[in-house]
C-alpha cells in the first residue's frame, strides 16, 4: 500500500529517532511510505493566523501533491500533522481562502481539500489495525511500563483533527498495550507541555513537565512515550529526567523494537 | 361573480416595517373580483374583527381574505368574525404576509412584491372556496398520561377528580421519576418522597386510575376526540394479582450483579425487583438480561419461596387496545452522559459524581442510608467542590446550548445539606452565573451563602487531575484572576438536562414535533404553553423543556384542564375539509387506499347505466369520520377524481396561477 508521507524539518535534524523508527516499522508492517518530492516547512504555528494565506501555501502544495498522486498524506510529527490538517480544513471550509491560495499558487487543478491527512497513528490504528499490528510483533514488549504522553497538539482541536477523545484519548495506550506492553493510566497524559515556553521562561516549562512526570511515576511508568518533538524536547530536559527518573522516548522506537527492527 | 374583501394587518411593525401595506392596499385594488380593502394595525384586535365584520354587511361581501399572521395563529378568530357576520366561516381564506413573508425577508421592495402575490393567490383561491359545515363525532371520555413522574401522576389525578377515566402508562416498573430519586426539595427542604409518595398512593388507590407500569405505547392512530392507542405490557413474569409484595422473593434471589437504576448505579439490584421499597406497584418485576432461570434454565428460587405462587416464568408481552378522547405527554427528562467531559474524570473515578447520584448518597434510603461518604473508600469527605454548567450553557458538541434551569438551586440545596449534616467540611461552588429565578429560590441561594458559608467562586473548573486519594480540582477565579488549587475528597457535577432518547420516537408516534433539542415543541411557546400543534395531545413537565417541581406541577395541572376541556364535551366539531371522490371519474385504480396513513378509504360498488346497460364498477370511498383532510389522495389519483374540500386541485391552481401570472 503506497502513502505519500511528509516529514518536516524537524524530523531530519532534531527528531531524526521518530522517522527513522516509524520508516523501519512501516517496511515491516508492508506499507510503503513515499517520501513527497520537494516538500517545504509546514510553516510551523504561523499559519494559523486566519488572515494570512502565504505561510500556508507550503501545506497546500503538499496536499495537493498528494491528491495528485491519489495517495493519503501520512504524517508524524505532532505539529506539521496539526498544520497539515487544519490548512486542509482551511481549504475544504474557507471560500474565500481556497480562492486567494488557488489564485496565487495557479495549479493545473484547483485545490479544494481533496486529500486525505492521517497521522501515523492513524495508520497504524485505522489502515493497518492494532489486532494486525499485534500478530506482526515478535519480541513483545511484556513487563514495560509505559506512559503514553499526548501533549497537547496531537489530537486538539478535537473537530479537525477527528482522531481521538482529547481530554480521554485512548489511542497511544492502545498501541502500546498492541505491541505487548503495560500502558499507564495518569491525569497529566493531555497536559500541554508548556511548548515554546521553554526558549524564554524555562521555569514555567520546568513546573509543567513536573507535573507530568511526577504524576507518571506516582501511576508506576518507568518510561513514558511521545509522539511530538518539542515534548520530547521539553521533557528530556526536565530535572526528574535529568536525574534518570525516567526516560523519555518516541512512541516509534517502542515500536521498531517490538517489531524487532530497531538496528536494520 | 364574487365580491371579494381583502384585510390587510400590519401586526404593529411584525408586517409594516418590512412590507409596504400602502403598496399591497393599491395592488389589491386591481385584483380580479375585489370590491373592498382595508388596512388596520392590528387586524385580529376586537377593533380589527368589526372592520371585517361590517365590511362584510355593507358591501355585501360573499368572500373574505385576511392578509396577517399564519392561520394557524388565527384563521379559526377570523373565521368566527366571518360568521359572526352570516358568511361561511369557509368562504374566509388566509394570505400568511408574516411567517411566510416579512420575518423572513430583509430587503422591503422584494417582501412587497411577495406580499402581494401571496395575496393575490389568496384572492384566487378564496373565489372559488365553496359554503362547508363540519360534522360531528362523538368523545370516548378518557384520557391516557404517558409517563408516570410527578407530572403524569398530578396530570392523572387531575383529570379522574374531575370524574374521567385515566389510563397511566410508565415505562419503569415504578411510578414516581426522578422526583423519587431526590432526597430534599427546594427552597422549601421539605422531603421529598414525603410530599411524592402520598401522590403515588392516591393515584394507584383513584378508582377512576388504571396504572399500566412495565408498559409503552406502542401505536397511535386517530385523532382528538378518538384516539386508538396499543398498549404494550411488557412481561413482568409476576402475577400481578397474586403478588402480596412481600418481599421475599428479592431478599432470596442469588443473582444480584445488576447496577440498580434507582440508585444511579451506586448499589447492586438483585435480578428480580422492585426499584425501591415505596413502589407503585409494590410487585416486583423479573430483569430477564440478568436472571439465571432466563439465562441457564437452573434456578428458580424465587418460585420455590413465593408464598402465593405468583412467579410466572411464562408470561409473555401482551398488547391492549384502548380508545382515548386525549392524550397528555409527561416523558420526563435524563441527565447527559458525562463521558465526553474527560477533564473532570467522571467515568474514570469513583468520587466524582452527578448531581443525582449525590442526592442518593444523602438519602437515608439511599445505598449508604444517608451517610455521606465517598463512594471509592467510603470515607467521610472534608473538602467536596461542585461544578456547575457541565454541559449547560455548551454550544460545543459534546454540550447543550441552554441552561438546565434546575442546577443553581439544587447545588445550592446539596452545598447547604452538606454544611448541614458535616459543619467541619468546607463547600465550594463553580459557577458561571447563579440564576435563582423564582419565589423564593434568591433568598434559598443566598442562605447557601450567607447562613451555611458555602464558597461561591464565578469561574470555572479546567482539569481534575486524580492524585493520590485526593482530586486536585484546577479552576480559575474570574473576579480575582487567580488560578486556584482545591485538593478536594469528591466532586460533584451539575450535568445538563437533556430530552429522553426516546423522545423524537414517541414525537413520530403521535405526530407532534420536537424542536433542536428533541424537547417536545408546544403549540405556542406564551399562548398555548401545554397545547401542541395536534388537537387532543397535550404537554406537562421535562419533556417540553428543562422545569423544576414547581413549574412542572403547574403545567401538569394546565395540561389536566385542556384536556377535562376535552373530555367534558359529548360532541366534537370535525373538520370539514375531507376528500371526496368523484365517482364518475373514479377509475377504480385503488392507489389512494395504499397511499391514505389513515385508512380512510376503501372500495365499493357502484351500478352505472352505460349504453342502457347496468354495469357494476369498482370505485373508492372516503370515511369522512376517518379522513384528516392531508391530501395524499388527491396527488395519488391518476384521473384526478379524488378533490380534497376547501383545497380543491381547481383551487391550488388557481393559486399556483396568480402568482405566476
Amino acid at each position: 500500500m503506497n502513502y505519500s508521507y511528509y516529514p518536516g524539518c524537524t524530523l531530519k535534524t532534531k527528531a531524526q529517532n521518530l522517522e527513522k523508527f516509524a520508516l523501519h516499522s512501516a517496511q515491516a508492517l508492508g506499507v510503503n511510505l513515499v517520501e513527497q518530492e520537494e516538500w517545504q516547512c509546514c510553516g510551523a504555528v504561523y499559519p494559523l493566523s486566519t488572515d494570512e494565506i502565504a505561510t500556508k501555501l507550503a501545506s497546500v502544495r503538499s496536499l495537493a501533491a498528494a491528491r495528485d498522486k491519489g495517495e493519503s498524506l501520512v504524517t508524524l510529527c505532532a505539529a506539521c500533522h496539526q498544520l497539515m490538517k487544519r490548512v486542509n480544513h482551511d481549504m475544504q471550509t474557507k471560500e474565500d481562502m481556497r480562492e486567494k491560495v488557488n489564485n496565487y499558487l495557479q495549479l493545473d487543478d484547483n485545490y479544494q481539500g481533496e486529500s486525505k491527512v492521517i497521522h501515523y497513528l492513524e495508520l497504524l490504528r485505522d489502515e493497518i489495525g492494532f489486532e494486525t499490528l499485534a500478530q506482526k510483533v515478535k519480541v513483545p514488549l511484556k513487563g514495560r511500563k509505559v506512559a503514553a504522553y499526548y501533549g497537547c497538539l496531537l489530537l486538539r482541536p478535537k473537530e479537525i483533527m477527528n482522531f481521538d477523545d482529547p481530554e480521554r484519548p485512548t489511542v497511544l495506550e492502545d498501541f502500546l498495550e498492541s505491541l505487548g506492553a503495560s500502558a499507564i493510566h495518569y491525569p497529566y497524559k493531555t497536559e500541554c507541555c508548556g511548548g515554546y515556553l521553554s526558549v524564554d521562561k524555562e521555569e514555567v516549562v520546568e513546573q509543567m513537565v513536573d507535573n507530568i512526570i511526577r504524576s507518571a511515576l506516582e501511576q508506576g511508568a518507568e518510561e513514558i512515550v511521545t509522539a511530538c518533538p518539542l515534548c520530547k524536547y521539553n521533557l528530556e530536559n526536565s530535572r526528574l529526567c535529568s536525574k534518570g527518573e525516567i526516560s523519555i522516548s518516541y512512541f516509534t522506537e517502542l515500536l521498531a523494537e517490538a517489531l524487532d527492527v530497531k538496528e536494520a | 361573480m364574487q365580491r371579494v374583501g381583502v384585510f390587510i394587518c400590519w401586526c404593529g411593525t411584525n408586517i409594516s416595517s418590512t412590507v409596504n401595506i400602502d403598496e399591497v392596499v393599491a395592488a389589491v385594488k386591481n385584483m380580479p373580483g375585489v370590491v373592498y380593502s382595508k388596512d388596520y394595525q392590528y387586524m385580529c384586535s376586537e377593533v380589527g374583527q368589526n372592520l371585517v365584520k361590517d365590511a362584510i354587511k355593507e358591501h355585501n361581501l360573499t368572500r373574505v381574505v385576511v392578509a396577517a399572521c399564519s392561520p394557524r395563529m388565527h384563521e379559526s378568530t377570523f373565521r368566527k368574525a366571518a360568521k359572526a357576520a352570516g358568511l361561511n366561516p369557509y368562504l374566509l381564506e388566509i394570505a400568511n404576509i408574516r411567517e411566510h413573508c416579512s420575518w423572513v425577508h430583509k430587503d422591503k421592495k422584494a417582501a412587497t412584491q411577495k406580499a402581494i402575490s401571496l395575496t393575490k393567490a389568496a384572492v384566487a383561491k378564496a373565489i372559488l372556496n365553496q359554503p362547508l359545515i363540519p360534522g360531528e363525532v362523538g368523545v370516548e371520555q378518557r384520557a391516557l398520561v404517558i409517563g408516570g413522574g410527578i407530572a403524569g401522576i398530578q396530570t392523572a389525578l387531575d383529570i379522574a377528580d374531575a370524574g374521567y377515566e385515566v389510563d397511566l402508562v410508565e415505562k419503569t416498573p415504578s411510578i414516581g421519576g426522578k422526583m423519587a430519586q431526590l432526597d430534599k426539595t427546594f427552597p422549601t427542604l421539605d422531603c421529598s418522597a414525603c410530599i411524592l409518595t402520598p401522590k403515588m398512593v392516591d393515584a394507584s388507590m383513584h378508582d377512576k386510575i388504571n396504572i399500566y407500569s412495565y408498559s409503552e405505547v406502542e401505536e397511535v392512530n386517530g385523532f382528538v376526540g378518538n384516539f386508538e392507542v396499543v398498549i404494550k405490557q411488557k412481561a413482568r413474569s409476576i402475577d400481578m394479582e397474586k403478588c402480596t409484595g412481600c418481599g421475599i422473593c428479592l431478599a432470596k434471589c442469588p443473582a444480584k450483579t445488576a447496577l440498580s437504576e434507582f440508585e444511579e448505579g451506586l448499589s447492586k439490584r438483585a435480578a428480580i425487583y422492585t426499584p425501591f421499597p415505596q413502589a407503585v406497584p409494590n410487585v416486583p418485576v423479573i430483569d430477564r438480561e440478568t436472571c439465571t432461570k432466563f439465562r441457564t434454565g437452573k434456578c428458580g428460587v424465587c418460585a420455590k419461596v413465593c408464598p402465593t405462587g405468583a412467579i410466572d416464568y411464562e408470561q409473555k408481552d401482551e398488547r391492549l387496545n384502548q380508545k382515548y378522547g386525549a392524550i397528555i405527554v409527561t416523558t420526563g427528562y435524563d441527565l447527559i452522559n458525562l463521558d465526553s467531559f474527560g477533564e473532570y474524570q467522571y467515568a474514570d473515578h469513583p468520587d466524582v459524581i452527578t448531581g443525582l447520584e449525590f442526592e442518593r448518597l444523602v438519602n437515608a434510603a439511599g445505598p449508604t442510608a444517608g451517610k455521606l461518604v465517598r463512594p471509592s473508600d467510603k470515607k467521610k469527605p472534608k473538602k467536596v467542590v461542585f461544578i456547575q454548567c457541565v454541559g449547560s450553557r455548551d454550544k460545543s458538541e459534546r454540550g447543550k446550548s441552554y441552561c438546565s434551569k434546575i442546577c443553581c438551586m439544587y447545588t445550592a440545596k446539596h452545598a447547604m445539606l452538606l454544611r448541614d449534616k458535616y459543619p467541619d467540611c468546607e463547600a465550594y461552588v463553580f459557577y458561571i452565573d447563579v440564576r435563582t429565578a423564582g419565589k423564593g429560590f434568591e433568598e434559598f441561594q443566598r442562605r447557601a451563602v450567607e447562613n451555611y458559608g458555602v464558597n461561591y467562586i464565578k469561574g470555572m473548573v479546567g482539569k481534575i487531575f486524580p492524585t493520590g486519594d485526593k482530586l486536585k480540582v484546577n479552576g480559575v477565579d474570574a473576579l480575582s484572576g487567580e488560578v486556584l488549587e482545591i485538593d478536594a475528597d469528591m466532586v460533584v457535577l451539575a450535568s445538563a438536562t437533556q430530552a429522553k432518547p426516546g423522545a423524537s420516537d414517541v414525537g413520530r408516534m403521535l405526530s407532534i414535533s420536537t424542536d433542536r433539542d428533541n424537547f417536545f415543541t408546544e403549540a405556542h411557546p406564551k399562548l398555548r404553553p401545554v397545547e401542541t400543534h395536534c388537537a387532543g395531545i397535550y404537554l406537562a413537565g421535562a419533556c417540553q423543556g428543562p422545569k423544576d417541581i414547581p413549574e412542572t406541577v403547574a403545567q401538569a395541572s394546565a395540561a389536566a384542564a385542556k384536556a377535562i376541556g376535552i373530555l367534558s364535551k359529548s360532541k366534537l366539531v370535525n373538520n370539514p375539509c375531507v376528500s371526496q371522490v368523484d365517482e364518475s371519474v373514479c377509475s377504480g385504480c385503488l392507489a389512494c387506499t395504499k397511499m391514505c396513513p389513515y385508512e380512510a378509504i376503501t372500495e365499493k360498488m357502484v351500478e352505472q347505466k352505460v349504453h342502457g346497460k347496468i354495469r357494476r364498477r369498482r370505485v373508492a370511498e372516503v370515511n369522512a369520520a376517518l379522513c384528516q383532510g392531508c391530501g395524499g389522495c388527491t396527488v395519488t389519483c391518476r384521473p384526478g377524481a379524488i378533490d380534497l374540500k376547501g383545497f380543491s386541485n381547481k383551487q391550488i391552481l388557481a393559486e399556483v396561477d396568480a402568482i405566476c401570472q
